[in-house]
């Protein structure tokens, strides 16, 4: 995987020495990083040139010269540069006009036009309180039109009838008709995808539009996309005066610097983010996430986001009063198990949450050490399969398990005494590590997590050694880590 | 031979048009020095190549020309030797090995998987094989009518069960369906994933694990369809379907946009996996055997 910027620029600057000034050699160095980290994001190369000159102008200033962290300084720069140029305005659809509002999608194919369709529909619906209808121009695509009508009636929206070898441009108005007379809200006009280079396609959705005159024209854009973005972003706005930017798939692992390019050579502010397969995965746009990422250097509002998600809260709550009591026993270790897997299986594998927290210190060395010491998702499942093969009583009293009993769980759980006693081990240390914490309250457990985190040294004992699934259970997720 | 490169580079001439030309500015009349290279870099950062695959041919490129009065034809010629270099490891035609022979297709969503797979059941129709498709996307509304169409069109059977039902079983009985009436291939398709969701990523373990009951070797291809449009993201694409479904073939869609679809001279460097096809267009036709050659000629806009 990438190296975060945030590295980088450290290894640059960190060359430097405490000479003091940065002579402008140094400020070149950094400017490179930049733009590698860019272009590694998938973010065009004329948006990452123009970008990385403005980043420059302000890195020479003299705050970042005498700054005794330049490169926590630059990185501040580039940072809030791009949360800004990403929409530093609130984008709300503007839908107040004469009944019904016409929003137009449109889009490469497979972006995921059909689907965010079904998802606006519903967003309008139940969060506005919208009389939504929305209506299939596609053509092109075999049951395409099929598609939206199963989506609108799972969403509860009402969707146009289809009229077979009707064309786009009649269907359109038709819908816009229908709604009027029936009195809609709004209406969504889903078209077919399209390259910007078919001429014919392009000049038919132009006509489409000339014909509804939509309040809103969204282009529909996968996070995953590439270079080409500038040159498609470019064709549809030319073609379509857009007035907005849906960005699919941020649920996925790409970076999105695509979104950065889009949004820099349309102008149009990117007012919502699809992020899941249910219809109710449509959240409005947050740019100091996407910025996070573009940048690799972690997503936390996202990760204590998943970590609500895959947390039970009733479940952790007791496993927090039962590490302060210190009635820890191996059966809440399998419980705790069972909610790193889980957030994991949302994350991407636990490296996959280490990623989404800025800041750690030496992300790939840390990565490394979770590599050499073997710890995956599969260990966690080798792990609980220990514990599964002990009895109630043995999982109660872990002491009761000697030489005898743990042959027998390692064989119950293919595993082998080492194993065992590897587990055991872990046990003990986490027991230690909570008595200490209960005497050093609330406080001095950050602390002591904090050096634990900085030390690097409790990772690759196992996944339970170090601080850091300790602190999950909690609730004390964000504060149990050691980043502001 | 002559009608795939017509195809091919008329569809990649409309999108590697900048990159040629880009070159004829950058090298036209003048030694190819530093500042030249780092143009030359930057260009084929633009069609997606990568940073890592761009330094590496243009240093290549620098080794072989640096501070030499290089004609732009020139530079085109060693930088598509280069990309063709890297690409060659990768031509291989796709056997057919078993009777019935399964393949499945996977990817993420909006691809082109479903569109594909009509695309190849035509050219193996054409070729005198019996085909069956198996509707294996139950997840997105309608993605089984999709398929029902398309094979209408074709003359196919489809095997395909009420939305939502499991896949793995659909694919499962699809097999003993063929095995049954003698079908020589079977085109499996797959609701679209994104990699990093692991339930999602099991339940396509499951499908190939059942095909597994019928046929230990199947299925015989287990193919990954990347879209040009998408940049570095590939990679992750690839690492993660192999490492779960151990992918062995790639098939590249969209290559008829603007996109270049150059992130897989990259995936090619890092991976050495067949690539089997190119999508070039909607047309049932528009699928092309993928030659290493003619992509690193048309890449760079030299037929």
């Amino acid at each position: 995987m990438f190296e975060t910027l945030n590295d980088k620029l450290g290894s640059v600057f960190s060359k430097l020495g405490r000479k003091g000034a940065l002579s402008e050699q140094d400020v070149t160095a950094a400017m490179r990083e930049i733009r590698v980290a860019l272009l590694e994001a998938d973010v065009a190369l004329p948006v990452v040139k123009d970008f990385v000159e403005q980043v420059r102008e302000e890195a020479v200033g003299e705050k970042v010269l005498k700054s005794i962290k330049p490169d926590q300084q630059v990185v501040k720069i580039v940072n809030d540069k791009l949360t800004e140029l990403l929409g530093a305005e609130k984008a709300e659809l503007n839908l107040n006009v004469t009944p019904p509002a016409v929003i137009l999608m449109a889009g490469l194919q497979g972006v995921g036009k059909t689907t965010t369709t079904g998802k606006l529909a519903k967003f309008l619906k139940d969060k506005q309180r919208k009389k939504v209808m929305v209506a299939s121009l596609d053509v092109q695509r075999p049951a395409a039109q099929e598609q939206l009508k199963i989506l609108a009636e799972q969403v509860g929206v009402e969707n146009l009838p289809i009229v077979a070898g009707q064309q786009p441009v009649q269907i359109a108005k038709r819908a816009v008709e229908a709604a009027r007379l029936q009195g809609f809200d709004v209406v969504i006009l889903d078209t077919a995808g399209r390259l910007a280079l078919n001429e014919e396609l392009m000049n038919e959705v132009k006509d489409v539009r000339a014909a509804t005159n939509p309040s809103e024209t969204l282009l529909v854009t996968d996070a995953m996309m590439g270079q080409d973005a500038v040159q498609t972003a470019k064709a549809f706005h030319d073609a379509l005066e857009l007035t907005g930017i849906v960005l699919t798939r941020v649920d996925g692992d790409a970076r999105g610097g695509a979104a950065l390019s889009m949004k820099v050579v349309t102008g149009c502010p990117i007012k919502f983010s699809g992020t899941g397969e249910k219809l109710d995965a449509l959240e409005e746009f947050h740019p100091e996430r996407i910025a996070g990422r573009i940048l690799g250097m972690g997503d936390v509002v996202g990760l204590v986001e998943r970590a609500s998600e895959a947390i039970d809260q009733d479940e952790a709550e007791k496993l927090a009063q039962k590490m302060q009591s210190g009635e820890f026993d191996m059966n809440d270790m399998l419980a705790q198990f069972k909610q790193v897997k889980k957030l994991s299986g949302m994350s991407g594998g636990l490296s996959g949450i280490l990623g989404m927290i800025p800041g750690l210190p030496n992300m790939n060395k840390v990565k490394e050490q979770m590599k050499g010491a073997n710890l995956d998702d599969s260990v966690i499942t080798r792990q609980e399969a220990i514990i599964l093969s002990m009895t109630p009583k043995e999982r109660a009293k872990p002491a009761l398990l000697k030489a005898k009993r743990k042959e027998r769980v390692a064989k119950g759980s293919g595993t082998s005494v080492q194993d065992v006693n590897k587990l055991l081990k872990q046990f003990q240390q986490m027991q230690t590590m909570m008595k200490k914490m209960r005497k050093l309250g609330k406080k001095g457990m950050m602390q002591q997590m904090q050096n634990l985190m900085q030390q690097g040294g409790g990772m690759p004992q196992g996944p339970m050694g170090g601080g850091m699934p300790g602190g999950m259970p909690g609730g004390g997720l964000p504060g149990g880590f050691p980043f502001k | 031979m002559k009608g795939f490169f017509k195809k091919l580079g008329s569809a990649l001439t409309k999108s590697s048009t900048k990159l040629s030309s880009g070159i004829t500015d950058i090298v036209t009349k003048r030694k190819l020095d530093h500042d030249a290279l780092e143009a030359l870099e930057e260009l084929l950062i633009t069609s997606d190549l990568g940073l890592e695959t761009s330094s590496h041919l243009v240093e290549q490129l620098s080794k072989k020309r640096f501070n030499k009065e290089v004609s732009d034809a020139e530079v085109k010629e060693v930088l598509s030797e280069g990309v063709n270099e890297i690409l060659v490891k990768c031509e291989k035609p796709l056997n057919i090995t078993a009777n019935p022979h399964v393949i499945v297709m996977t990817g993420v969503n909006g691809v082109g998987k479903t569109t594909t797979i009509a695309k190849l059941a035509k050219k193996f129709k054409d070729e005198g094989k019996s085909v069956m498709l198996a509707a294996g996307d139950t997840f997105r509304a309608a993605a089984g009518e999709q398929l029902e169409v398309w094979a209408q069109r074709l003359g196919l059977d489809v095997y395909k069960k009420e939305a939502g039902s499991d896949a793995a079983a659909l694919a499962f009985e699809a097999y003993a369906k063929a095995k049954e009436d003698g079908t020589d291939i079977i085109l499996v398709d797959t609701a679209g994933r994104l990699h990093n969701k692991a339930g999602l990523m099991d339940e396509l373990k499951k499908i190939i694990r059942v095909l597994k009951k019928h046929d230990e070797s199947a299925p015989h291809h287990c193919l990954l369809v990347l879209d040009a449009t998408t940049g570095q993201n590939t990679h992750a694409q690839l690492k993660a379907f192999q490492e779960m479904v151990d992918v062995n073939g790639l098939i590249i869609t969209k290559l008829d946009g603007s996109a270049k679809g150059g992130s897989i001279v990259g995936l090619a460097n890092e991976f050495e996996v067949p690539i089997y096809f190119l999508g070039v267009g909607e047309g049932f036709d528009d699928l092309q055997e993928f030659n290493a050659e003619a992509f690193s000629k048309a890449l760079l806009s030299l037929v």
